[in-house]
């Protein structure tokens, strides 16, 4: 009886607000839906046809693992897929640990410049990848020409100089993600060990390192993620006979997509997908 | 008994930028007592916290502690600790990694840091929550994790600054007993960091009372409620009345004051006081009578030793123990008078009435006259 009285007023005074909105909420509604059929059905069919048992990436011939399995036979690709991922492993290491000082020091001390400097390393976040990749290939091309001439070696671009390219971008991703995190760290903890006995290096090590790890570690993950995606930058900074993954599938997509190229894409996004997935999770573990 | 000087803050002086937050203070702090330094914020008490912390170095002056120049030894070679106002406790810790951070950074033997940690949280009664993560303990209990995060270290002096701020009321007075009790059993110097006088005075051996960079006045808290040497002081300190005027007489400690109503009251007087001088008197407002005026005829004063003035009872405040009194003087000016209940009844006329005619009296020695 009780229950009855209770739950009855709620639909009727629910009721009123629903009928009236009942065009927009239902506008709402197709918009999101094709918000998303946009979004995720191009992914959805690249993923469904790298399955498709037919030479033509397009058309549909029964279900097969037989592209994936051609993949990792194919020594050219595979080549192209361990380039990547040296890259982006050096590339993010580096760039993980000058991007985490950098936040560290923009952070913990006030000095002459901050503002400005603070402006500036988010620069390369902004610039569009084709003037960030025009201008890479001028500086190597003028610095390699350079050191040529200085020393008669003749180093040319190659895996290196996409690395350093890397580096360059993702220091700006690495310390944007890190100094969020270091907003919510309590410098105090820093006094506290230092009072405790703890000098410089253990403070950092036992204390604030650990803290902040979180920060770092999705900081790091975002930046790996970003580096094996990248498709313009390393095109214009690498040398002939050094392919990085994306670069491969791009020429091999200019002579005829196969549905290889469907598989290659399919584990790329999976890829990238749980490297995003884990960065927001170590991100917000901090925050817990 | 000689006493051995544990702390010695000589001529020290702090700026931060155009701020003086200390201004050339000295002060000394003897081996096992619980000193408290007492003051408004922005008094520089936990600027001086801090400094013997190693947090800040002074701008010139010196800090030794047992002896030792402290000078610009990074605060990990200090043999003192401290507990943080906000606890800042270890998160990424359990409660026994946090006490036991300090013995592991002078690595101290693993069995040793053991045994310690685990008196350490005997002694704050915490002995279960060693494996709780700080945040899973309720804000006294995180409050003593500090306490013997501090303490394992046993350290020479310990700061506290501000500790019990964050606790309620409740919980605050017992906290205070317990650190009280615990400074008394380790025999361990503490200074005190505090904004409220009332813990300072239940807790303190000594106090020392602060304002704009300058200790005003360092003494037990008798004598630091009882004896303040300045305006400043004696309204920090509890509550008191203000009358001032002039020194007309000067007869050894009493002198006799001129106000401007043109009345005569005698106090004690601080040294130095001279005639001609423009003082003020304080009077506490429990250190007062207030006696009904029957008739409308003054009694004359209950001795030669009394100051006496006739006053209109303005506002009564009934407060449980005690009955605050709001008396208007004949000058226009309010004096604050606190009876203690002393006797439990529900009789109307046994209290005062506003709009009565009252006798206000004081024994001289009641009141000081303070040069400031």
């Amino acid at each position: 009886m009780a229950e009855e009285t209770l739950v009855r007023p709620l639909p009727q005074a629910a009721a009123r607000p629903a009928q009236r909105n009942r065009w927009g909420e239902r506008a709402l509604q197709i918009n999101a839906f094709f918000a998303y059929f946009f979004l995720y059905a191009p992914i959805a069919i690249l993923v469904i046809f790298s399955f498709s048992n037919s030479s033509f990436a397009g058309v549909w011939g029964g279900f097969t693992f037989d592209w994936y399995i051609r993949l990792f036979q194919n020594a050219r690709l595979m080549e192209a897929l361990r380039n990547s991922v040296y890259v982006a492993l050096i590339s993010t290491t580096l760039a993980t640990m000058i991007g985490t000082l950098v936040a560290l020091g923009m952070e913990r001390f006030r000095f002459k410049g901050r503002t400005s400097l603070d402006a500036v390393l988010y620069l390369p976040i902004v610039i569009p990848d084709i003037v960030m990749a025009v201008m890479l290939l001028l500086f190597f091309s003028t610095a390699l020409q350079l050191i040529n001439g200085m020393f008669g070696t003749a180093m040319r671009m190659n895996l290196t100089t996409v690395i350093i390219a890397h580096v360059a971008f993702n220091i700006s991703f690495v310390a944007v993600v890190v100094r969020a995190s270091l907003k919510s760290f309590d410098w105090r903890m820093e006094e506290a060990a230092q009072d405790l006995g703890a000098n410089e290096w253990a403070t950092f090590r036992r204390i604030t390192l650990p803290l902040i790890l979180p920060g770092i570690v999705g900081g790091a993950l975002l930046g790996f993620t970003l580096s094996l995606d990248d498709y313009v930058i390393a095109a214009f900074t690498t040398g002939p006979g050094f392919s990085t993954l994306p670069i491969e599938v791009f020429s091999r997509v200019r002579r005829s997509i196969t549905p290889e190229i469907n598989a290659i894409s399919t584990i790329m996004l999976l890829a990238s997908v749980l490297l995003v997935v884990a960065s927001q999770i170590f991100q917000s573990r901090q925050h817990r | 008994m000689a006493r051995t000087i544990a702390v010695e803050l000589a001529s020290v002086t702090k700026r931060f930028g155009d701020v003086t937050a200390v201004d050339n203070t000295s002060l000394q702090l003897y081996d096992g007592e619980f000193f408290s330094l007492l003051g408004p914020s922005g008094c520089g008490k936990t600027t001086i916290l801090r400094m013997l912390a190693g947090f800040e170095y002074p701008t010139s002056g010196s800090i030794t502690i047992h002896g030792r120049e402290m000078g610009h030894t990074p605060p990990y070679k200090r043999p003192v600790n401290t507990v943080f106002q906000s606890y800042a406790l270890f998160p990424h810790m359990t409660v026994e990694q946090n006490v036991a951070f300090g013995l592991e950074m002078k690595n101290a033997p693993k069995a040793e840091i053991k045994t310690r940690v685990v008196e350490a949280l005997e002694m704050v009664r915490l002995g279960e929550y060693g494996n709780r993560r700080p945040r899973q303990l309720s804000g006294g209990q995180q409050q003593r994790v500090a306490l013997a995060r501090a303490l394992v270290n046993q350290p020479e002096v310990l700061l506290l600054d501000e500790p019990l701020a964050a606790l309620d009321e409740k919980l605050r007075k017992e906290m205070q007993l317990e650190l009280k009790g615990l400074q008394e059993r380790l025999g361990i110097t503490f200074l005190f960091v505090t904004h409220d006088q009332e813990e300072a005075l239940t807790m303190s051996d000594r106090i020392g009372v602060m304002n704009r960079g300058h200790i005003l006045q360092v003494g037990n808290p008798i004598e630091i409620y009882e004896r303040p040497t300045s305006r400043f002081v004696a309204d920090f300190i509890g509550e008191t009345n203000f009358v001032s005027g002039t020194v007309c007489e000067l007869h050894g400690n009493i002198a006799a004051i001129n106000t401007a109503a043109g009345q005569t009251l005698r106090g004690l007087a601080q040294q130095g006081v001279q005639v001609g001088q423009p003082v003020t008197i304080s009077i506490r407002p429990e250190k007062v009578f207030l006696t009904p005026i029957s008739n409308g005829t003054p009694p004359t004063p209950p001795s030669k030793h009394m100051n006496a003035m006739p006053v209109q009872v303005e506002r009564i405040n009934y407060i449980g123990s005690d009955t605050r009194i709001i008396v208007r003087l004949h000058d226009g000016n309010t004096f604050d008078v606190w009876e203690s209940n002393t006797r439990s009844t529900l009789d109307r006329d046994e209290y005062w009435q506003p709009g009565e005619a009252a006798l206000l009296s004081w024994p001289e020695e009641n009141a000081l006259v303070l040069t400031e």
